[in-house]
């Protein structure tokens, strides 16, 4: 059997590996974008000169051979399922008896006029991050940048911009940070944070046009405020798509993303679609049909492999995590917590922010019955092991409170606020007399 | 290895110093420079005048240098630029530095007379320079080693300052440099010179400072010294023994060996203060690990051969010398590695790899092999050497070249731990400690980790921690010094270094938290 997987990134390396250990398969990893897997979301590192390319490499090279993963370097421009062959854009053909779309996705751009223009990027691959050394490598060459879109890569954006002095505008459309996922409380905290990092930060506001100089380079944007304001870099990062252009008109069903069954099948046999790219049929919870996140690429990966090596599974991810880090605020979500615009009328928050430190935590749980939703914390780490079984165990929130020490998870030694969060708790559970 | 400086198409990164750190610099330099002049002969009036002053301007100079780096940004991970530094990235600074620290310490082991030390005279030059502090302390005029010990202090203060400054977020890394500044400072430099002061007899003794990292703590001289010192003698020789073979395998047992190589020991405070800059040099390739294994290990067979051949040269036949003979040590040596050899042979052969397995057997057949010979034979010297060569052998090579020439002045190229990754034996017996007989790990947090590198990258020891968090399972490595930074560097919570039962302790994974529950269930019950 030949597994043929397009994409090296978690989910295309993850289902890889597992397919090594569950098989004997010949495996082919292709990668338009760098000979070797490396963890996306480490580029903000290179730029910021924590790391160095290779350290951002998971395995070391001689983790391929040694697997029998075979890597080639590469863009599929087509793939013809009824031959079951893939033709590469240098005219390379190579066939399969298997094959995983696993091919991430790509910055969004809506249709802005000057969108396509020189020192106009995402923040996604390994080129985006060589075009961002090219028009932003110090604050000589870049003496302002502008971002466009309040979300995870507009902050790493900043932050990686900002450790070079260079002066960042952050344009956010909504009217706090990322309130279509935080809580109020938290973004309004995040607001603050980012203040304080000197990161011209303007909510409400949308880019209208982009500007060019004589030369096609970006020269200043024109927000809907009616301002212009000067650079020599903007940055989209008003989200991520699926990466499937090149999917079109090969039988494979698209919308979004790649369709795909629970099974990670899509509508043609022996193909299957993981990670960024891949969008669920039905839905899986509350989760979203595209989920554009490290670890459902991971876990798509370990189940495909099952599938793949005779063990047909259903991709059945358990209750809901994250993690992110806001400049130096550590974010971690277990289970669900919704924000204002989209919360049920069941769901009930409990808030607490620290009184000085950039330290504070939302507790969502079922008004009525008391059963505890998730968790986000920020500034404080949680044991993902606790939570995840408080959520299957199906807790109460006062359960959660009064437990809370057992799921700390930060070094030891560190003073922490339990005391003071179960003493809020019983303030706001009071019964109103 | 490539840096991403090259990728840098037009200019670069900011690297240049800021105003106030070049203020501070040059008054750091200021200081070294009266330093210099000492050390080139040139007599100060009023030494002990300028002394202070030369050695406050490096001090002060440090630490005005860490709030103009640290003091104005918000607290957090301060690597910024780290890779793009000269000094920290291997550019030509770094290798100024390494040269410079290189000479010193061949100057300081080998050629102390350039320092100023006259033997049976008054001591010139830089050591001249210190004799107004020395008599101070111990009342005694100065040597190159009071010299050294007051330096290295001073490193150890001033960029310990410098370290909490950086971490200043963090309990755990503040609480631990306080207490490798405390030991360094009170137990490596004052409390022998006082005590050389209250009492003349007893050897210089740093209580810290622990067989076999302290090889020559058993030679002839100090046993003589120790017994002859009356109780309070004997109590420090017996607390020598004790620290070795009592009071090390308990604490290790409950903190691992964090509790000594990175909250006591004077060569872990150097490398976590003033080495810290250059942690994320350490190899992390696996074939650094396998050559760190043979390496570590034959130091440590070689301190054991060393110590009991220098032991054995100076005990008599009976016990009419000293109240061990012989015979006696030589058996009492057997019983101990034979017992910890069964004991590992049979409760941890399932833990250990292949290799572990060869070196072990390998080297216990060695020495007792060796030691049988002896018995076989009668002469002045034990196994196939002259004690008194096989001391000088390991005194040069380990004890000097090894963990001055080598272990500190190469922190700007090859990291900070070379010395106690690679030689230090005392390292290699707590690691051995830790990964068989600990309560010790760095746990992962399920399944959290987004395989950045940060972690590894940042591991002084050279311990690709990544390869374990992107597994979801915990970190139980001999060599992990527990300083904590992977923990701190973590953009996503995912580790934290504890104490806890060993059961469960190692924990290998097939599927990480977060997917299937069926799935994680089903691939853990299968055999594999």
């Amino acid at each position: 059997m030949h597994v043929v997987i397009i994409g090296n990134g978690i989910a295309g390396v993850t289902a890889a590996r597992h397919i090594r250990k569950l098989s004997d398969a010949r495996i082919t990893l292709i990668s338009a974008e760098t000979d070797s897997f490396f963890s996306r979301t480490a580029l903000m590192y290179i730029y910021m000169g924590h790391l160095t390319f290779d350290q951002t490499k998971p395995y070391e090279e001689s983790f391929w051979g040694k697997n029998r993963i075979d890597r080639v370097r590469g863009y599929v421009q087509q793939v013809l399922p009824e031959q079951k062959s893939l033709e590469l854009a240098d005219g390379r053909t190579m066939g399969y008896d298997t094959l995983i779309l696993a091919t991430g996705s790509r910055p969004n751009k809506f249709g802005w006029p000057g969108q396509d223009l020189d020192g106009v990027q995402g923040l996604y691959s390994y080129q985006d991050l060589e075009l961002l050394e090219r028009y932003a490598p110090d604050n000589k060459t870049c003496h302002r940048a502008v971002i466009v879109g309040g979300g995870l890569i507009g902050i790493e954006l900043a932050e990686m911009l900002r450790s070079r002095e260079i002066p960042v505008t952050f344009l956010v459309r909504e009217s706090s940070f990322w309130n279509g996922v935080l809580p109020k409380g938290e973004s309004e905290m995040i607001n603050e944070h980012i203040r304080e990092h000197h990161i011209d930060l303007r909510l409400g506001t949308n880019l209208k046009e982009i500007l060019a100089d004589a030369s096609g380079r970006a020269r200043a944007v024109v927000t809907d405020t009616g301002e212009t304001i000067d650079c020599n870099l903007v940055g989209l990062t008003a989200g991520v798509s699926p990466n499937i252009g090149f999917l079109k008109g090969s039988g494979i069903e698209l919308d979004k993303g790649v369709l795909v069954s629970r099974y990670l099948e899509t509508n043609i046999r022996d193909v299957y679609a993981i990670g960024d790219c891949a969008q669920q049929r039905e839905p899986i919870g509350r989760r979203r049909p595209v989920e554009a996140v490290w670890y459902t690429g991971r876990m798509m990966g370990e189940t495909v492999a099952q599938t793949i090596c005779g063990n047909r599974r259903e991709y059945a991810p358990g209750h809901w995590f994250n993690s992110a880090k806001f400049l130096d605020i550590e974010y971690q979500t277990y289970g669900w917590v919704f924000p204002e615009r989209s919360r049920g009328e069941e769901e009930q928050h409990f808030h607490w922010r620290h009184p000085k430190d950039l330290v504070c935590l939302t507790l969502a749980y079922n008004g009525s019955s008391g059963l505890f939703l998730g968790l986000n914390t920020f500034g404080m780490r949680m044991r993902h092991e606790v939570l995840d079984r408080w959520l299957r165990e199906g807790r109460s929130a006062t359960h959660v409170v009064a437990h809370l020490r057992e799921a700390l998870f930060d070094p030891e030694l560190y003073r922490h606020p339990v005391a003071q969060i179960q003493a809020a708790y019983q303030l706001q559970n009071q019964p109103v007399s | 290895m490539t840096t991403p400086q090259s990728m840098s198409l037009a200019g670069g990164p900011p690297k240049s110093l800021n105003t106030a750190q070049r203020l501070w610099l040059f008054t750091g330099f200021a200081g070294l420079f009266i330093l210099l002049l000492a050390t080139f002969g040139i007599a100060f009036p009023n030494s002990g005048l300028w002394l202070s002053s030369s050695l406050f301007a490096i001090l002060v100079s440090v630490i005005g240098f860490s709030h103009a780096s640290y003091g104005t940004h918000p607290e957090g991970i301060k690597n910024n630029g780290v890779w793009f530094k000269s000094v920290s990235g291997r550019g030509i600074w770094a290798w100024g530095l390494g040269i410079l620290l290189t000479g010193f310490y061949v100057v300081l082991y080998f050629y102390p007379e350039y320092l100023g030390l006259v033997s049976g005279g008054d001591n010139q030059g830089l050591i001249a320079f210190f004799d107004p502090l020395s008599r101070a302390l111990s009342g005694n005029p100065a040597s190159q080693w009071f010299v050294y010990g007051a330096l290295y202090t001073l490193a150890i203060l001033a960029f310990g300052i410098k370290f909490i400054w950086k971490y200043r977020h963090n309990r755990y890394q503040i609480l631990r440099t306080l207490s490798v500044m405390f030991f360094q400072l009170a137990f490596a430099f004052l409390i022998p010179e006082i005590m050389a002061r209250l009492n003349g007899d007893l050897p210089y003794y740093d209580l810290k400072n622990i067989w076999p990292l302290n090889y020559y703590n058993f030679e002839r001289y100090r046993i003589n010294a120790f017994i002859s010192s009356g109780n309070l003698g004997l109590a420090m020789l017996l607390f020598g023994i004790a620290s070795t073979l009592v009071i090390t395998p308990i604490l290790t047992y409950f903190f691992g060996k964090r509790w000594y190589c990175s909250w006591v020991c004077g060569c872990g405070g150097l490398a976590e203060t003033a080495g810290d800059p250059f942690r994320h040099l350490s190899d992390k390739s696996t074939f650094a690990w396998k050559v760190e294994r043979w390496v570590i290990h034959s130091v440590l067979v070689f301190v054991v051969l060393m110590t009991t051949a220098v032991i054995y040269s100076y005990l008599g036949p009976d016990n009419s010398k000293y109240w061990l003979s012989r015979g006696q040590l030589l058996f009492g040596v057997g019983a101990l590695l034979t017992l910890v050899f069964a004991w590992v042979m049979v409760f941890k052969r399932q833990e250990l790899r292949k290799d572990a397995k060869v070196g072990a057997i390998a080297y216990f057949v060695v020495i007792m092999g060796l030691i049988l010979l002896h018995t076989t034979s009668d002469g002045q010297q034990l196994f196939l050497f002259k004690s008194e060569t096989l001391r000088k052998t390991y005194s040069f090579l380990i004890g000097s070249v090894f963990s001055g020439v080598i272990g500190t002045g190469f922190y700007p190229i090859f990291g900070s731990r070379v010395w106690c990754r690679f030689g230090c034996p005392m390292a290699a017996i707590l690691g051995l400690q830790q990964r068989l007989f600990s309560r010790f790990r760095i746990t992962t947090n399920g399944g959290q980790c987004i395989s950045c590198g940060n972690c590894s990258a940042y591991c002084e020891m050279g311990i690709d921690v990544r390869a374990y968090a992107q597994k979801g399972q915990n970190v139980v490595r001999a060599s992990c010094v527990g300083c904590g930074i992977c923990s701190a560097v973590c953009p996503r919570g995912v580790l934290r270094l504890e104490n806890g039962p060993l059961k469960d302790r190692i924990n290998p994974r097939e599927i990480l938290l977060g997917n299937d529950v069926d799935l994680m269930d089903f691939l853990g019950k299968s055999p594999r």
